[in-house]
């Protein structure tokens, strides 16, 4: 029972992060903004959110993948997990002291929007953030489908991962979709610079907090 | 860092017209002999204020014989770019370079009453960082603030062709060449673009010995001024095509680019048609095939005038040039603002069809041969030059020096500095406003002007009106 309600909070923790990103004018949804009003059409907003999502999913299952496939070594899956955690609390802390924001995205062509979606993803370590969530997923999917064969537990994992990104990048690209629909439909332009914070602390100490908890599930027992 | 973007910056040209209006300017002040020091004017344009119209504040730098000319921002509404995702710099900091000296210096503003130096950049650290000298006109873009140069390496400036370097928008550090395959170009004046359309476009005026010690009358007898603008690939910093007016238009200046980024199209001035001495704007846009065309869209003609009248350059043409040398296109893109420094006229041109622009409004102020008063009765030295337009298209801010030997050649009688004001009216038209007119301090002229808040030639938006 305490395995099903992790489990949620876990899927819960994917849904959040997803709508967190999304909600963060550095992950795009300006580009979704801009792209309608310049090309003067409505469909070109659905298309570029697209475009943007595409990107987001490609950097998030570029992470996730990679650890998928390590964590077969079942014998070291909490050796895996505490250096995953540090792993994201280290990025945390050197986006905390870097605060200078990556140059080259500016160098990145204004309609190449799924390569800028990407680096962006990548730049801030938005992949890493679901490390941890993934991980403890993961582990208790092993626990409760036993001892399976390396090859079963390989596929499992790999299955996890797809659907911890696509469901990731639904929930975010809902969340900075309907933010672009509203500021693009009703409330207009100027509404975009009030919306816009500045989330690049928050964002660092969000890693920050994700890696701990990775640490502590993982040292805990999940 | 701030929390939210900085409340000057604005998404489109609309919404920066829609703001409130600019309470100070910052103007440019140079000694021509380089006997006193340069430095940058605070004026007071607060309606209704006690100092209204006066300098309430000067920042005199430590060097000598820097020459002041044009200067930028570190940061305008490019910040709000889609692309950065970081919108939290400060309109902060004028980036102000000696077209002398080859030093720049960055002066924060924040508090405009007690504007100071917060940076000096050594000529010898800009020479040897990009092999550049003379910077000129500064915009703040995608990868930091990008700033022309009329000069190349070496004592003249023509070792090597000159171009533009980026520098960092935060600390302020050079960071290097910005081409990477500069095509034909060989020469540099400004240069401006449309950042979501991913262009950009230069002008050339002349190489340093052209200009540094007065316009050379065989040079441009000879057609050897600048007559070309460049096309570039904004982000693969390439030149994508060169455009040449045709041999006499000499001295391509300014590039204005209509404000609101969806349109493709813009304008450059040409100082003088050495064929019949006429002032020329050329009309540039990208056909439906991608490639740039542009044709002549205003001419403004040469005054007869006696030789006796005539400062010695221009005795044996028995005219008096109009001399287009600086051109300013409102936020909405309506107005084209020409100013013709010879001739002592402000012209104000209606572009809503940039392929047929119409005359709106004039105004006579200075000039050669004629040196018509101001308003208010005083004189006004040499003729209309930079000009600068509030946000909301309502007021037009001049001054009148070109650049200090051009000053002696063409008005070798005229001294002095002067900042003035017109009024456009609802529908168009001009006025001078009796009310505003800047005396700068003995010894001193005016070049540049700044806007705080930012102005119709400094900010590039990234999102178009609607």
């Amino acid at each position: 029972m305490a395995d099903v309600t992790s489990m949620a909070a876990l899927w819960w923790a994917v849904i959040f992060s997803g709508l967190y990103h999304g909600i963060n004018p550095g992950m795009g949804w300006p580009l979704a903004v801009s792209a309608a009003l310049m090309e003067r059409k409505h469909s070109a907003m659905p298309k570029a959110l697209a475009m943007l999502a595409l990107g987001h999913f490609l950097a998030m299952i570029g992470i996730l993948l990679p650890f998928s496939l390590m964590i077969v070594l079942v014998a070291w899956e909490v050796e895996i997990r505490v250096v995953a955690g540090l792993l994201v609390i280290a990025m945390g802390i050197y986006l905390l002291i870097n605060r200078r924001h990556p140059k080259f995205l500016a160098r990145v062509h204004p309609a190449r929007l799924a390569l800028w979606s990407f680096l962006a993803a990548m730049a801030h370590g938005a992949g890493l953030m679901l490390v941890p969530i993934y991980l403890g997923i993961c582990a208790i999917g092993a626990d409760e489908t036993g001892h399976l064969a390396a090859q079963t537990l390989m596929n499992n994992n790999v299955t996890t991962a797809f659907l911890v990104a696509a469901t990731h990048t639904v929930s975010m690209t809902a969340a900075g979709g309907i933010i672009a629909a509203i500021i693009y439909r009703w409330l207009g332009l100027r509404f975009l610079s009030k919306t816009w914070f500045n989330l690049d602390i928050v964002w660092a100490l969000s890693l920050i907090a994700v890696g701990a908890f990775g640490l502590y599930a993982a040292l805990a027992g999940h | 860092m701030n929390l939210r973007p900085d409340p000057t910056f604005h998404a489109s040209p609309k919404l920066a017209m829609q703001a409130p209006v600019e309470n100070y300017a910052f103007t440019v002040m140079l000694s021509p002999d380089g006997s006193q020091s340069d430095g940058i004017a605070v004026i007071d344009l607060k309606a209704g204020s006690d100092t209204y119209g006066q300098i309430v504040h000067q920042v005199i730098v430590p060097n000598k014989g820097d020459e002041f000319h044009h200067f930028g921002w570190n940061a305008c509404s490019s910040s709000l770019s889609p692309l950065t995702g970081h919108a939290f710099l400060e309109r902060r900091y004028l980036i102000v370079p000696g077209i002398r000296s080859s030093r720049i210096y960055v002066i924060d503003v924040k508090d405009p009453l007690k504007a100071h130096i917060h940076k000096t950049i050594e000529p010898e650290e800009l020479f040897a960082k990009t092999g550049y000298s003379r910077p000129h006109t500064i915009h703040c873009g995608p990868e930091g603030i990008y700033v022309s140069c009329l000069g190349g390496g070496g004592a003249d400036g023509i070792d090597g062709p000159p171009g533009i370097f980026i520098m960092d928008c935060e600390t302020f550090e050079i960071i290097g060449r910005y081409e990477m395959d500069r095509g034909k170009q060989d020469k540099h004046y400004d240069f401006w673009w449309n950042l979501p359309q991913d262009y950009m476009v230069s002008s050339e005026w002349g190489l340093p010995p052209q200009f540094e010690n007065g316009v050379v009358p065989e040079d441009l007898l000879s057609n050897k001024y600048g007559h070309s603008i460049h096309f570039w690939d904004l982000r693969a910093r390439k030149n994508i095509q060169t455009m040449d007016f045709g041999d006499n238009y000499q001295m391509a200046l300014e590039i204005r680019p209509a404000h609101d980024p969806t349109k493709s199209y813009g304008f450059c001035g040409v100082v003088v048609d050495t064929t019949n001495l006429q002032g020329a704007i050329f009309t540039w846009w990208r056909d439906d095939d991608g490639v740039w065309q542009s044709k002549k869209t205003i001419t403004i003609d040469p005054r007869p005038e006696k030789p006796e009248n005539l400062p010695p350059l221009l005795q044996g043409f028995e005219a008096v040039p109009p001399l287009v040398t600086d051109i300013d296109l409102s936020l909405d893109d309506k107005y084209l603002y020409v100013a013709c420094w010879g001739l002592g006229e402000m012209h104000q041109y209606d572009v809503t069809d940039p392929m047929n622009p119409v005359l709106a409004g004039k105004v006579e102020l200075g000039g050669i041969a004629r040196g018509t008063n101001h308003p208010n009765g005083k004189d006004f030295a040499y003729g209309p030059q930079m000009v600068e337009i509030s946000r909301d298209g309502k007021r037009v801010y001049w001054t009148n020096s070109l650049y200090s030997t051009w000053d002696d050649q063409f008005y070798p009688n005229d001294e002095g500095g002067q900042m003035v004001m017109a009024d456009v009216g609802e529908n168009g038209g001009l006025t001078l406003n009796k009310d505003f007119y800047v005396d700068f301090p003995k010894g001193l002229r005016s070049h540049q002007i700044r806007l705080e808040g930012g102005d119709c030639s400094t900010d590039s938006f990234c999102y178009p009106s609607v």
